[in-house]
């Protein structure tokens, strides 16, 4: 019987597909027969930071209608044992998405694997809610800036209330995420502390990922982050899923680097 | 108004009637007359009806005269006039003698049979006329976008309640944590609704009507624990 995490945000472009792709490549890496899926119809990015753009021949919608079977859609990575990323129709919209067809799917799903990471486009609409309504948890995205943390707040409303969870009268465990956490911007005040969120959010944290270009990097080769062991991100993520399996590792709140004379003189930033 | 879910009655001719009379069942309230010519009765009257103006406005009322079973038979006609020069809407009577029921007549009210009094009884013109239903309890944070109403009765959030929260009530509203929503309290027109939080950093905040948005409020009140109440038509903030 499989877990289902909905990585969602409410607000975009926090970094919930490199979210979905680095937690579900990690739970992979750690064990876990792991399945991601794209639920952002028509803006399907998860294929592209996963690396199998040009393997896509069935998608998500395909199996919700019956036009294939579940296996067909199904594209194994080619790095990671145990992981296996179900991509979404790029020509079609949400309104392809039905309540009974992506139960089913998951359903399906279910018996296969130990993790299905929901990857939630942004928003409240359709696709979103669709992706979060069967989870089990929530990873709430958020970067340390008002409008993510009032969309962040809104979408753990809805999470508490719109489920099927909630629906049953169970709790739905939500948790934060805090990313592109640019520790020099909150220094300067630009950017929220950690516990400003916290405070506000009142769900437990559950990660800390800086703000980090080997992100990009990643994306721009179709790899998911925690691939690079040199990413600082990477490991931030590789210590987030380690706590969504339940071990208990402390989570340390990045540091400005101390300048040295060298740095300062040459105007360096760390 | 409202949807008649019983088929029509045809006339003999198979025209669908033109109405339906049926019973129903109300409750309505009862004014008990102790002392109809009282000094200062009307004056009592509406201080007591302005706790609740909301409640009282066009309220049907049955007058009981059960009391009155001795005294001269007052002129019911002004005195249903004076009634409705305070809003209330006065229908019928109960419990009258044969003196009073044909004045009571007269004043165009209707017979009501002696009927149980309710637990609230008729209205007494010190206390809260009905009770108010228990409050209603929240526990957990009230996020953005979300909107508690209780109805009848006081709100109490114990716990916080976000920016773009809506928190409504008829009755008080109280905020045992941070209150960065809104709170609109006295919903029905109550100008004894008061809003208590333990730290004020509120988007609107209202009673009975009467509102101040985050802007407005006074700086030294934003961060602590704070009563806010009406008074005449300003909004009067006083630390808790």
């Amino acid at each position: 019987m499989a877990k289902v995490i909905v990585v969602t945000s409410g607000k975009g472009g926090v970094g919930k597909t490199t979210t979905s792709a680095a937690v579900a490549a990690g739970l992979a890496l750690r064990g876990f027969k792991t399945v991601v899926i794209d639920f952002d119809v028509g803006l399907r990015n998860v294929d592209l930071i996963m690396g199998c753009e040009r393997r896509v021949v069935f998608d998500f919608i395909n199996v919700i209608n019956g036009d294939a079977k579940l296996h067909q859609a199904l594209i194994k990575d080619k790095r990671i044992e145990n992981l296996h990323i179900l991509a979404t129709s790029q020509t079609r919209d949400k309104d392809a998405l039905t309540q009974e067809g992506v139960g089913r799917v998951i359903e399906e799903l279910s018996a296969d694997f130990d993790f299905i990471v929901c990857d939630s486009p942004a928003g409240i609409e359709r696709g979103a809610f669709l992706a979060m309504y069967f989870a089990d948890e929530a990873i709430v995205v958020t970067n340390p800036e008002v409008s993510s943390v009032r969309d962040s707040d809104r979408m753990i409303g809805l999470l508490t209330s719109k489920s099927r969870k909630a629906e049953q009268g169970q709790a739905l465990s939500s948790h934060l995420l805090l990313t592109r956490y640019d520790v020099d911007r909150v220094e300067k005040g630009e950017m929220l502390r950690v516990e400003d969120v916290t405070e506000i959010l009142a769900v437990p944290l559950i990660g800390i990922i800086p703000e980090c270009p080997s992100v990009l990097q990643a994306s721009n080769v179709g790899m998911p982050v925690v691939l690079d062991d040199k990413s600082v991100a990477g490991k931030a993520y590789m210590e987030a899923v380690g706590r969504i399996l339940g071990e208990d590792i402390e989570i340390t709140i990045p540091k400005p680097a101390k300048k040295g004379l060298f740095d300062r003189i040459l105007r360096r930033t760390a | 108004m409202g949807t008649n879910t019983r088929p029509q009655q045809a006339d003999t001719n198979g025209a669908l009637a033109p109405f339906q009379i049926r019973g129903s069942s109300f409750t309505l309230l009862t004014l008990k007359l102790n002392d109809p010519d009282a000094p200062g009765l009307f004056e009592r009257l509406e201080a007591t009806l302005s706790l609740a103006p909301g409640f009282y406005r066009s309220a049907p009322i049955v007058l009981d005269l059960s009391e009155l079973v001795r005294a001269r038979v007052t002129d019911l006609v002004g005195f249903c006039d004076r009634l409705r020069g305070l809003s209330l809407s006065p229908i019928g009577f109960q419990g009258a003698t044969a003196e009073w029921e044909q004045a009571a007549l007269d004043a165009g009210l209707s017979v009501f049979p002696s009927g149980r009094a309710t637990e609230a009884g008729a209205v007494k013109p010190r206390s809260a006329p009905l009770k108010r239903p228990s409050a209603r309890l929240v526990g957990e944070p009230v996020r953005s976008g979300q909107q508690v109403y209780a109805p009848q009765g006081d709100l109490i959030v114990t716990a916080p309640v976000s920016r773009g929260a809506e928190l409504l009530a008829d009755g008080h509203i109280h905020v045992y944590g941070v209150l960065r929503g809104r709170a609109v309290a006295g919903l029905a027109g109550d100008p004894t609704a008061r809003i208590f939080c333990k730290k004020l950093d509120a988007d609107l905040v209202s009673i009975a009507g009467v509102y101040l948005v985050s802007e407005q409020l006074d700086q030294d009140f934003i961060g602590k624990p704070v009563q806010i109440r009406l008074d005449g038509d300003k909004l009067v903030f006083e630390p808790l």
